[in-house]
């Protein structure tokens, strides 16, 4: 009973990091329990020396199923059926909002207890422990499973991590419950606006709602300018759904998650969506005129004050410096 | 048709912040709200039923909490709500998110809604999972983070956000809807409507009344035990610049960045 299933999440021809970094957490944490990590690949088309990959990251078996993609009905179905086939007493998600709906899912079709924002698990006399900041990450609560247990990580929370060789691949039928039969996906991961290359830039100038208006990105475009080569411009949920910046320059829990030398947040306020996606920043300087802002509290450098006055200044002064 | 919409009591960031002046402390007043999401909810809730492309006989907000949180209930009500349902009852207090999804599943079981409407999260933690949970217990798809809905029958078409991008889903009723706040903009409530709500039916409900099993609630009947509070791993705090002089301010961030070789 001690073994771990871990999903795997796949968008056209690669695997999620994050469902890598749980498959890895999942590989260490089953080899203390005493057992083996399982992964899960349910998808459409997926071949099998693709979905072998994934014991690359410590998965000594991978179980796939032929179902629709970027839906949860279809993974619950199948996870539900791996559970109730014994074996297994934990799942781990790589976070993400499909996993937050998998796992929360999950956890009541087998009747599981269920912990999301996992930043750290550890075995405790046999057993999973999974540890979770809560209030603002001001505290951090441990969760103990009385039988069955779901892990929901926080992005970027496990490390990725190669260890073994390809896995033996195992086909099993989605066989696919009522509930996930009243659900299409008509279009999945459109993009909308122009493609940013933010997870490969050193340094982020990003934006949110205290830039007042879409217009107001053209401060952090020229900030972004200003420092060359390797700038880009990141934003928020709360613009890009405002429509104001493009989806491929959002960070957070449901964009994308970052980690530049740095990352200076224009009227971003840091809720914890967007904190998750961006805490891992070498260095990270905030801009805000609201001095409680809860980006003051992470940020290494905090500017309290009005963007329209600093930026433009800020952008004259790099230039000049960068010459 | 009908719709429930899901709302929850959550304390009030933004007052829970605020220093009265007067006093010097913080004030307390009005610390607990709607979740802002639910409001979204509401709206949504709204925007269909005045939509008109299907007929919406009733709108019910359903809550489970103490008694305060009728208030989140009067709030539902003045924002379009028709009638609430408030699940109240000892034997709930420290259920876990699946153990509160299943006890509000039971009360929604006992509504039969064509669609359950509630916010994608809650202000105070439970991200993105009370609707999948309850979906599940009432055997219908889920979907969380949408941010667009149109509904033509008894079908839905919905947009959401996803780790990749935008998705659309078709959805067919009955349904769990978590949605986002991009989805629209929750109207202000009238004062006709804010004197009015606490004239509109309000259930109050145990959970014998709503078929809860007990042994499935509360801290007892949860399968997740938290505790061992501890704090974080320390962060040394920031430095904070309060921008007088807009010019010294920028020679001190140049000065930062320098000092950290980002400006090289």
């Amino acid at each position: 009973m001690s073994n771990i299933l871990v999903y795997a999440l796949h968008n056209e021809g690669a695997f999620n990091k994050n469902s890598l970094g749980a498959i890895s957490e999942a590989s260490r944490l089953a080899g203390e329990l005493g057992g083996e990590a399982h992964a899960v690949v349910v998808g459409q088309g997926i071949a099998d020396d693709l979905a072998a990959t994934l014991g690359k990251y410590g998965a000594t078996k991978v179980i796939k199923a032929e179902a629709p993609e970027g839906l949860a009905a279809p993974v619950i179905d199948v996870f539900g059926k791996l559970f109730e086939g014994g074996g297994y007493e934990y799942a781990v998600f790589g976070g993400g909002l499909l996993g937050f709906e998998i796992g929360a899912g999950l956890a009541a079709r087998v009747d599981a207890g269920v912990t999301m924002e996992v930043t750290a698990v550890n075995v405790e006399g046999g057993k999973l422990v999974a540890e979770r900041p809560i209030l603002g990450d001001s505290s951090i609560s441990t969760s103990r499973y009385k039988g069955k247990g779901i892990i929901i990580a926080r992005l970027n929370a496990f490390e990725l991590k190669e260890s073994g060789s390809d896995a033996p691949v195992e086909n099993v039928d989605a066989d696919l419950s009522a509930q996930a039969q009243q659900a299409t996906i008509v279009t999945r991961g459109e993009q909308r606006g122009a493609d940013v290359d933010i997870e490969g830039a050193s340094i982020l100038i990003a934006g949110g709602r205290g830039l007042g208006k879409a217009e107001g990105f053209e401060l952090c475009d020229d900030l972004a300018k200003a420092f060359g080569g390797n700038a880009a411009v990141a934003a928020t949920r709360a613009v890009v759904d405002a429509g104001w910046y493009p989806y491929a320059a959002q960070i957070g829990q449901t964009g994308k998650t970052v980690a530049p030398k740095l990352y200076l947040a224009a009227g971003i306020s840091g809720a914890i969506q967007h904190k998750v996606g961006m805490q891992a920043s070498e260095n990270i300087v905030a801009i805000n005129k609201d001095a409680n802002a809860p980006i003051f509290e992470f940020s290494d450098l905090g500017i309290v004050g009005d963007l329209n006055k600093i930026l433009p200044k800020l952008t004259e002064a790099v230039k000049a410096r960068k010459g | 048709m009908k719709i429930a919409v899901l709302v929850k009591e959550v304390p009030d960031a933004a007052v829970q912040k605020r220093i009265d002046p007067n006093s010097g402390r913080l004030d307390r007043s009005g610390e607990k709200n709607l979740n802002p999401y639910d409001t979204h909810a509401i709206e949504a809730a709204m925007q269909i039923k005045e939509g008109g492309a299907v007929p919406v006989e009733e709108i019910v907000a359903v809550t489970m909490g103490p008694d305060s949180a009728v208030r989140a209930l009067h709030k539902a009500v003045s924002l379009g709500a028709d009638r609430s349902v408030h699940l109240s009852d000892e034997a709930l207090a420290g259920s876990d998110v699946a153990a509160t999804g299943y006890a509000l599943a039971q009360v929604l079981k006992r509504e039969n809604p064509d669609l359950v409407l509630l916010g994608q999260q809650s202000d105070d933690g439970e991200c993105y999972t009370i609707g999948a949970v309850v979906a599940e217990h009432l055997g219908q798809p889920s979907l969380t983070q949408v941010i667009k809905l149109d509904i033509a029958g008894t079908e839905l078409t919905c947009e959401r956000q996803a780790e990749y991008g935008y998705d659309t889903v078709k959805v067919s009723l009955p349904a769990v809807i978590s949605v986002g706040d991009a989805i629209n903009e929750p109207r202000y409530p009238s004062l006709k409507a804010i004197m009015g709500a606490k004239k509109k039916p309000l259930e109050n409900i145990s959970a014998a009344d709503a078929g809860v099993d007990a042994g499935k609630v509360g801290a007892e009947g949860s399968n997740v035990k938290c505790g061992d509070f501890k704090a974080p791993a320390a962060k040394s705090a920031g430095t904070i610049i309060e921008d007088e002089d807009t010019d010294d301010t920028v020679a001190k961030i140049v000065a930062w960045l320098d000092e950290r070789k980002l400006l090289a």
